[in-house]
């Protein structure tokens, strides 16, 4: 089957039900999304499939329609998105394996919504897990990078 | 060589007096008989002055041994060195170091010790140079017990000014200027007329020249990283997913595998047919190993599969293998010959709680799994008679000596490449997987593999926590407590975990009481003693090890005492405390909770404190009854660490300690049927999740006088905070966790 990651084509030869988590990772060498639980728990596999947050462990890849955007496609260490740029500027991760869902889900969720109240930001990263418990500084990281995206 | 040699005989002056404070600067010698295991293979030009500090034509390194599971252990070191060494920490190499005695950890052996962290006596003060020395002698690189900074705060800037010295030396020597002229920044030597000589560029003179022995450290007055805000080394890895784990690693030729080992612990594995999993595509084996099976596949996914589609014949689990059954066997263990501790004992305990109006409760408290988000995860490869093993460890040693054994090789030539590990909270301080894979190694050598374990593996194969039940008698009026009788039961991590470590542990397990028994409290009659329960599933260290479940059985009994006699819990505290340091804390978190001020309806504030690995913790956690369960809204949290290093990261290890606490205790635990952990995956053990996460305001004191570390102490205080202040809210006591066997959390 052909996909498009990070705007690049690729063909790859997989089962239909080879979750996406697995091709980008063990196909395709993309290690940005991280396998946590398998069973949508953890949010620690969430990329985008056309801009919108998908936990790629449950997203066969037989079902698979549309650009697939990971971690690495987001942003580069060297010219970082702005959510990304706030992770930085709090200082959110610490062992930092959940923080690629936890980008991926921010991202996602700002571009629908770019002036969310707390409430909704609460609601929106309930999802994902973090076991080292930076959800404050994760909250605090989503609201900078809302204000940095509206040019505030 | 004949270099190498000389400095590998020479001791060398190093050090400060003064551990905090940067008052009495001076010098001491220290005997540095552990070889420097950068001398093994430092090419030509190349110079190392410590076992810390590298320096060749291209690059500055520096070793960060003590590995970073997410508390930015990394980080730190690296900047404890660069404060003396004055390099810009993102134009250096930070690499953990190869396994070697010379990073031995020379503090953590205390926290195997009854000395109260209070303790100044010449006793305590014997047992803290003891555990130097048995961690020297043993050549323990451990990361644990939240040492890496009491450990390494001098080393490490000891380590960076040698090397600065003899830079500057370096300099001297090819200038022929007085090294006295000469300054250092940024990497570079500076001369007087502002040329710069970067240390890369003075490696080959620098490798010549006679390491300087004498330094004095900066005052800490002059420090321009530590004590403020500064930016962790990791964190644009870890935003932009170029973070490498042992997950993520990818090599030539590389295959994927999976392991399934007996989910009823220890029962072993008497036969299996794997001939469904050998036929499904990628598949390349299906292999025995201990106590179970491995498959070897080309993606994770496809060996995830197969091994689910083993048939396993499992054989029956050694241990006691039902919760209740469990919970009996603790129950059963408050007996004399099972008595392992009674370090505190003041006053006169039988005496004063001889009468009718003593209070009496008993607590309990779940087995609790590590589940850090990554789940175990290794890479090996074996060819001839070369292991190589890239994983996340505590133990790097221990990692190392255990696969040489399982392979039958020796331990020089196991080389164990330690990587950033998505978690452990104390899973890493064990060396199951990594023997697993060594297994599957053995079977198909010359390619490297990665294991990586399904989180139901991990969940299922942990060494959880242990349980405990608490039996508290006490006896307070209206002029305070007068008694507290606590007797806690619970199995032996110590033991446990130490017997797979191949190390004896011998005497009573501090564990079992750490956190209650070394409190700074003077209660006239105060009684703590400890009952060994027998082995049951093997049990090892979790976050804040003995004082997590510790810090709830003894801070919410202190709590019914004082409601009982009408005491405020703040202030009888106050009147009790022993220790100043402890006192400010107490203080500081009731003035940043407004303790004593009307809470509002439906709302209760709750109170705990927990002085463990050295450092006074207390927190205010402020609850609302909301009629459709109990929000959590905020948490107060004052803290004494002696120095607080990095600012940043110490708030974040705090909060992340308080999530930590108080997520376990509303929902978490692991129980077991017939040998089977019942929870599997995070849809059983979730957790705080966010929208659940109170606002948390921090507080680093500094009146402590020695510098201690924060991953941990952050953790014992929150639940037994978070107990108090539904009783607060509500008059429920909860006296068991998790919390949501009790009450609804919204
Ligand atoms: S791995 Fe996909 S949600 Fe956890
Ligand atoms: S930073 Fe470790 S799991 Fe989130």
């Amino acid at each position: 089957m052909k996909l498009t990651v990070n705007g690049k084509e690729h063909e790859v030869d997989v089962e239909d039900d080879m979750p996406l988590l697995w091709v980008l990772r063990d196909e395709l060498g993309i290690t940005g999304p991280k396998y946590g639980c398998g069973i949508a728990q953890c949010g620690a596999c969430t990329v985008h499939v056309d801009g919108i947050a998908v936990r790629s462990c449950q997203l066969a890849a037989g079902d698979l329609e549309g650009e697939v955007t990971t971690i690495e496609g987001l942003g580069t260490p060297e010219a970082m998105h702005a959510v990304q740029a706030a992770w930085v500027e709090h200082q959110v991760a610490q062992c930092g394996y959940c923080q690629s869902g936890q980008i991926m889900q921010a991202a996602s969720f700002l571009d629908l919504n770019a002036a969310p109240t707390d409430d909704q930001i609460d609601a929106a990263m309930s999802g994902n897990l973090c076991r080292c418990g930076s959800y404050p500084r994760i909250r605090a990281a989503v609201k900078t990078a809302a204000r940095r995206l509206q040019g505030v | 060589m004949g270099r190498i040699k000389t400095i590998a005989r020479r001791s060398f002056l190093i050090g400060s007096a003064a551990i905090v404070g940067g008052v009495a600067f001076g010098t001491y010698m220290y005997k540095r008989d552990v070889a420097n295991p950068l001398e093994a293979d430092l090419g030509e030009g190349a110079a190392t002055f410590n076992p810390f500090v590298k320096i060749d034509a291209d690059a500055v390194t520096l070793i960060t041994p003590r590995a970073d599971v997410g508390q930015g252990a990394y980080s730190i070191q690296a900047h404890l060195i660069a404060e003396e060494l004055d390099v810009d920490l993102d134009t250096v190499r930070i690499e953990p170091g190869p396994p070697s005695p010379a990073y031995y950890n020379g503090v953590v052996a205390v926290e195997g010790m009854p000395i109260a962290a209070t303790s100044e006596t010449m006793l305590a003060r014997t047992g803290r140079g003891a555990a130097n020395v048995v961690g020297k002698l043993m050549g323990l690189q451990l990361t644990g017990g939240s040492t890496t900074v009491p450990d390494m705060y001098e080393r490490l800037r000891e380590a960076g000014a040698v090397a600065r010295e003899t830079l500057i030396a370096a300099a001297a020597a090819q200038t022929g200027l007085e090294a006295g002229t000469l300054r250092t920044e940024s990497g570079a030597v500076v001369l007087p007329d502002g040329v710069r000589l970067a240390y890369t560029d003075l490696a080959a003179t620098a490798a010549e020249t006679p390491v300087v022995e004498e330094v004095s450290l900066r005052d800490p007055s002059t420090w321009r990283h530590l004590g403020k805000p500064h930016m962790r080394t990791d964190m644009v890895a870890k935003s932009t997913g170029t973070q490498d784990y042992g997950i993520d690693l990818r090599m030539d030729g590389m295959v994927h595998a999976t392991t399934r080992t007996n989910p009823a612990l220890g029962g072993g594995i008497l036969g299996f047919d794997a001939s469904e999993a050998e036929a499904m595509r990628g598949v390349q084996a299906v292999l025995p190993i201990t106590g179970g099976i491995a498959v070897v596949a080309d993606n994770t996914w496809r060996a995830f599969q197969a091994a689910q589609a083993v048939a396993c014949d499992w054989g029956d689990t050694p241990y006691i293998g039902d919760t209740a059954l469990q919970f009996d066997a603790v129950a059963t263990s408050f007996v004399e010959d099972r008595q392992d501790s009674r370090f505190k004992d003041e006053g006169d305990v039988t005496e004063a709680l001889a009468g009718a109006d003593v209070m009496e409760a008993e607590y309990r408290i779940p087995y609790l799994a590590h589940a850090p988000l990554e789940p175990m995860s290794v890479v090996v490869k074996l060819s001839d008679g070369r292991l190589d093993i890239w994983t996340g460890t505590q133990i790097p040693r221990f990692v190392q000596a255990g696969a040489a054994s399982v392979a039958g090789l020796e331990a020089e030539d196991v080389y164990v490449h330690v990587l950033m590990s998505g978690g452990s909270f104390g899973r890493r301080l064990e060396d199951d997987y990594v023997r697993q894979a060594v297994e599957i190694a053995m079977q198909l050598p010359d390619t490297p593999i990665q294991m990586v374990w399904q989180r139901e593996e991990d969940m299922t194969h942990d060494f959880p926590r242990p349980l405990a039940i608490a039996r508290a008698r006490g006896l307070a009026s209206d002029s305070g407590v007068q008694g507290y009788d606590l007797s806690i039961a619970a199995p032996s991590v110590a033991k446990s975990s130490l017997a797979r470590l191949g190390q004896p542990a011998m005497g009573p397990d501090v564990a079992i009481v750490a956190g209650a028994w070394d409190q700074p409290f003077a209660i006239p009659n105060y009684r703590v003693t400890g009952y060994r329960v027998p082995a049951m599933v093997p049990v090892s260290s979790w976050r804040s090890v003995g004082a997590s479940g510790n810090g709830f059985l003894h801070e919410c009994f202190f709590d019914e005492m004082c409601h009982s006699a009408g005491l405020d819990p703040l202030e009888e505290r106050l009147r009790l405390c022993t220790h100043d340091v402890s006192r400010k804390v107490l203080e500081a978190v009731g003035e940043m909770s407004n303790w004593g001020s009307d809470p509002g309806a439906g709302r209760g504030r709750g109170l705990a404190f927990v002085l463990s690995f050295g450092v006074p913790v207390a927190q205010v956690v402020e609850v609302m009854d909301t009629g459709d369960g109990i929000r959590i809204d905020k948490v107060f949290v004052a803290a004494d660490v002696g120095r607080v290093l990095d600012p940043v990261n110490f708030e974040a290890q705090v909060t992340g300690g308080v999530v930590w606490g108080l997520g376990h205790a509303m929902n978490c635990e692991l129980t077991y049927a017939g040998g089977v952990a019942q929870q599997d995956n995070y849809h059983a053990f979730e957790g705080m999740r966010l929208y659940q996460t109170p606002q948390i305001e921090v507080r680093g004191l500094e009146n402590g006088t020695k510098i201690q570390g924060i991953g941990e102490p952050g953790v014992p205080p929150a639940a037994p905070a978070l107990g108090n202040a539904i009783f607060a809210a509500t008059g429920q006591r909860i006296r068991e966790m998790p919390f949501s066997k009790s009450v609804d959390f919204v």
